[in-house]
């Protein structure tokens, strides 16, 4: 399956889709969720041609590619902010710099386990939604976020996929995707924390996001069939925490979930042009 | 693949966190990390768990101590270990008021607690009865809770072996149970974020909450063997175990 196939086919599908995505900056920035919302119906229907209904993408070497199509928009959206002039003020620089280079690493690693050269898979971007992205410091982390907290939820959607297909690829591709898994979640919560946020995302405590999908689901009072809510409620153990009256927001803190890969598509595609240059 | 195969397997021996040198010190004494290797103590326990000093490693190994049970209970035992000592951990800095009462560190660690205590209450409803090991006794005396960075440091030590426990544990869940992955997956990130938030109260405006000490140069966090991460924790721990079976499933899945 070739993630970027999917951009082209919906191109094919539907000849208004350049102009459907194509919002322009001040759209974008004020309504990325309604822009976004214009195309559902078509991802929709070229996701569930090209995914499995588990919400894998696919065979383990289909994930990679969708894992590394994440890992360039972050490394190139990263870049795009580092490099433009006043974007990032020099008290938050370290900590871009530093997410910055591992992005640029896992793409690094992620062509390397597909034997590809350098770029080879880069897939084109919408430059307005990049310029908007990138449009000042807190429009930059506000998406930083969004891409970061994406992207945890994109690799956790894969992992039983991954076991499941229990190949020798599947099994080195599921020992580096957990390794990458818990970067994002660190850079996530460092994004979060230099928005003043609480670094868990829940009960709607997450800022300004661009796109209410990003956080669709987070909040689960059952896990396994057991409901932790109901059980925190029970004064034996409310009694326990120390924040009692917040037992609900402590149970959906601790647990972080995943997107499908079909979600995680009707997020990220605006970002992407929809057609090849 | 070949690149990619060399640069996942995981580092022999103990690691030890390359961190701050002023403060390497101080965490080799409060974290215990031994040089015991942990290909020896492997050794040694499928040699004979009677053979072996009670406080190798730090933690007290004992044929009689508590086993973490068969296959995947295995796994959700030691997660369940974890949980376990991280509540105590964060419970202890708590009740022995490190920080400020109202302060915001107060406030994030009362918030961190809270999140273990429902990771600890989660593996004792998830794990059935009979499968799962009982409440173990936990002895964090050695820590200085008067002193605030040491106490920050412990906390980041304690969430970075628990990431790298998670990232080292889940691909050895059965394919059949492969829930129990995402459910791991889904505790590890939140882990992942404590680390990260502990990281920015010690440095903030750092590159700590990420650090080239837990992420190598292909962007990897660390993973840990059993070994590893019990000769981090164990000495914390005061019930004596027996890690044995989670030891054979470890070296099966190799």
């Amino acid at each position: 399956m070739n993630l970027f196939g999917i951009f082209s086919q919906i191109e094919k599908a539907d000849p208004e889709i350049g102009q459907k995505m194509d919002f322009s900056r001040r759209k974008m920035l004020k309504t990325t969720s309604v822009a976004a919302a214009a195309t559902p119906m078509f991802f929709a229907a070229m996701v569930n041609k090209a995914f499995a209904a588990d919400g894998c993408a696919g065979d383990a070497i289909a994930i990679v590619k969708y894992a590394l199509t994440l890992e360039y928009l972050e490394r190139d959206f990263y870049r795009a902010g580092q490099f433009k002039a006043g974007l990032v003020p020099s008290s938050a620089r370290p900590y871009v710099v530093q997410i910055a280079k591992h992005e640029a690493q896992h793409v690094d690693l992620l062509e390397g386990v597909l034997g590809i050269k350098p770029n080879a898979m880069q897939p084109k971007y919408n430059m307005d939604v990049l310029a908007a992205a990138t449009a000042n410091f807190p429009t930059f982390l506000t998406y930083a976020q969004a891409l970061e907290d994406t992207g945890v939820r994109a690799y956790k959607g894969q992992a039983a996929c991954l076991l499941e297909e229990d190949t020798a690829t599947s099994r080195t591709v599921l020992a580096v995707a957990l390794r990458i898994h818990s970067v994002e979640a660190r850079h996530a919560a460092a994004v979060r924390y230099m928005r003043d946020l609480r670094v868990w995302p829940s009960g709607g405590q997450n800022g300004m996001e661009p796109d209410p999908k990003i956080y669709a689901g987070e909040d689960q009072a059952s896990q396994g069939g057991a409901n932790l809510v109901d059980l925190f409620n029970m004064m034996e153990n409310k009694s326990k925490l120390y924040s009692p009256d917040m037992a609900a927001r402590s149970v959906y803190e601790s647990f972080d979930e995943p997107l499908t890969a079909q979600q995680v598509l009707a997020i990220a595609g605006p970002f992407f042009a929809s057609t090849p240059a | 693949m070949e690149e990619l195969t060399s640069t996942s397997t995981p580092k022999k021996g103990p690691s030890v966190p390359a961190i701050p040198s002023v403060e390497r010190r101080m965490f080799l004494r409060a974290l215990g990390l031994t040089t015991v290797s942990a290909a020896a103590f492997l050794t040694a326990c499928q040699n004979s768990m009677n053979e072996i000093a009670p406080t190798i490693s730090g933690a007290r190994i004992s044929a009689d101590g508590v086993s973490f049970g068969e296959g995947d209970f295995a796994i959700l035992n030691y997660a369940y270990a974890l949980e376990q000592l991280e509540t105590a951990f964060y419970m202890a800095v708590v009740e022995k008021k490190t920080f400020a009462a109202g302060s915001k560190e107060e406030m994030i660690f009362k918030d961190i607690h809270d999140h273990e205590l429902v990771h600890r209450e989660f593996f004792k409803a998830a794990i059935p009865a009979d499968k799962r090991i009982g409440e173990l006794e936990f002895d964090v005396s050695s820590i200085d809770f008067t002193n605030r960075r040491e106490v920050l440091n412990t906390a980041r030590v304690l969430e970075d072996t628990g990431v790298a426990a998670y990232n080292g544990a889940g691909p050895l869940i059965s394919k059949a149970n492969a829930i129990y992955l995402t459910l791991a997956g889904k505790i590890v990130s939140v882990e992942a974020r404590h680390a990260s938030l502990i990281s920015s109260l010690l440095q903030p405006g750092g590159g700590l909450f990420a650090g080239d000490y837990v992420i190598d140069n292909n962007g990897l966090e660390k993973m840990l063997t059993v070994s590893e991460v019990l000769s981090r924790a164990g000495k914390y721990i005061k019930t004596a175990i027996n890690p044995a079976s989670l030891l054979a499933l470890e070296s099966s899945k190799k």
